[in-house]
């Protein structure tokens, strides 16, 4: 990492978001809360051009959701007076939740891609500022056979294809993988060899309670799966998935995420099991892969012995420096950063309500 | 003025929205057809649309966890948003007890 550089950490809790930063990546500064009482629990940073943009997902209990951006690192924040995603009422539905801010590649300044509850994608092209709803999707004929996982219904993964920018990748809970290869003007479910043990049939074409979907950033056609149970890979653009569980102490979990640069490595929290949802037998720790699943590492080197929280889907995240940070904060509020690559551990924070999502990056 | 305020009502919000309301805690709305307290949110949130984003979801409905009174009297147990208002009678906008 670069001599100098500042790492930035945005950590969305259930009653705030929280901003550390670091320049070496093991002493963390930690900010006063931003947006006390709304519960954050979508974070973007977009790096592109010559700013750094904050985009947060809030929702108040009392106020409801909205999207708030900050060019100022968290100085000062704006949100469109007329809300940057916001149903029209022909879709008679209502905004419940902003489960993901996805800025797009490099070469496609401008361009954002929201995944909410109720399930459904949004696209913006002017920076986070104003969305469109994705209605071949939200009209899409599998939509009857969606349903809610215990957080709500929602699509919690959207991952546009470097590669290629009519491939877009998404994750729902409840009703699994869609992919689209026309920019969004058609998805198909591409769930084939993804477990759904709680359904009638086991091997549904819709139905899967993925809970998190990652890409590798060097071969953008294989793609990483945590699922409801189960943990898996696809080499071929999500066409088909192979279960590469073996060697994790469990394959439940919500956490999936990818190297930033490097092929085949990828990082899970394992939690015990559906109906005992914490850390297997009470130890923290994080699996990580370096060649795409066939072996796993356990990771706990200055976590705690015990603890009894679970980790959840975004609240984890890698930085972009070399070596790459891990990060992620736990429903116990404790937050920890690793400089490599999750060998070792800090915590950053501790004592802070639930994290709902943790997001990183190297600012100049 | 008088005049002006014997044909409105007066709109109390709380703090978190006098944020987006001005900094005005108390606001005089004219009645003008419908004489309701949906068509005075609705002319609130033309003037200050963060404020009707807050009160109101995208189908119109009040969010689950705001309550609106007038003269003290709950909305939902009269009208809802199709309420009746009189002139001089006040609307009273308070986040309702919630959260852990």
């Amino acid at each position: 990492m670069a001599n100098g550089a500042t790492t930035l950490l945005a950590i969305g809790t259930k009653k705030g978001l929280w901003l550390a930063t670091s320049q070496d990546r093991a002493n963390w500064t930690l900010s006063e809360p931003h947006f006390l009482m709304n519960e954050v629990p979508s974070i973007g940073i977009d790096r592109r051009g010559d700013r750094t943009r904050l985009l947060v997902g809030a929702r108040s209990e009392h106020w409801g959701p909205t999207v708030f951006h900050s060019d100022d690192l968290g100085a000062t924040w704006a949100e469109p007076e007329h809300g940057a995603i916001r149903f029209e009422e022909e879709d008679g539905a209502a905004l419940e939740r902003i489960w993901q801010l996805y800025p797009d590649a490099e070469d496609r300044p401008g361009v954002v891609w929201a995944g909410c509850e109720p399930i459904s994608v949004w696209k913006s092209t002017d920076g986070g500022e104003h969305f469109e709803l994705n209605r071949s999707l939200w009209n899409h004929p599998d939509k009857e056979q969606w349903g809610a996982g215990f957080g709500g219904a929602a699509a919690h993964s959207v991952l546009p294809s470097p590669a290629d920018p009519q491939t877009v990748h998404i994750a729902m809970s409840t009703g699994g993988v869609y992919r689209s290869t026309d920019g969004g003007q058609s998805w198909t479910a591409r769930n084939h060899g993804i477990s759904a043990y709680f359904m009638p049939d086991p091997n549904p074409e819709v139905g899967q309670c993925v809970h998190k979907i990652a890409r590798d950033a060097a071969k953008p056609e294989t793609l990483f799966a945590q699922n409801h149970h189960g943990v898996y890979r696809s080499d071929d653009n999500a066409d088909s998935w192979v279960s590469i569980a073996d060697g994790l102490p469990t394959d439940f979990g919500f956490v999936m995420l990818t190297h930033p640069r490097t092929s085949g490595t990828a990082w899970v929290v394992p939690i015990k099991a559906d109906g005992e949802r914490i850390p297997p037998e009470g130890h923290l720790a994080v699996h990580r892969t370096n060649d795409g699943g066939a072996s796993w590492t356990r990771l706990s080197t200055g976590l705690p012995d015990s603890d009894f929280n679970a980790v959840l889907r975004d609240a984890a995240g890698v930085d972009q420096a070399e070596p790459a940070g891990v990060y992620f904060g736990t429903r116990g509020g404790s937050v920890y950063a690793s400089a490599d690559e999750g060998d070792v551990f800090v915590e950053v924070a501790s004592h802070l309500p639930d994290v709902l999502c943790v997001r990183a990056a190297t600012l100049g | 003025m008088a005049e002006e305020e014997a044909r409105s009502v007066t709109v109390v919000v709380p703090s978190l929205l006098a944020k987006v309301m001005d900094d005005q805690r108390e606001l005089q709305v004219g009645l003008e057809e419908p004489a309701t307290v949906a068509g005075v949110l609705d002319r609130l949130a033309a003037d200050y649309p963060v404020f009707g984003r807050r009160v109101r979801n995208e189908l119109g409905d009040i969010r689950r966890y705001v309550n609106l009174y007038v003269d003290g009297e709950d909305i939902r147990g009269l009208d809802g948003t199709g309420t009746h208002l009189r002139p001089g009678q006040e609307l009273l906008i308070i986040q309702s007890v919630a959260g852990g």
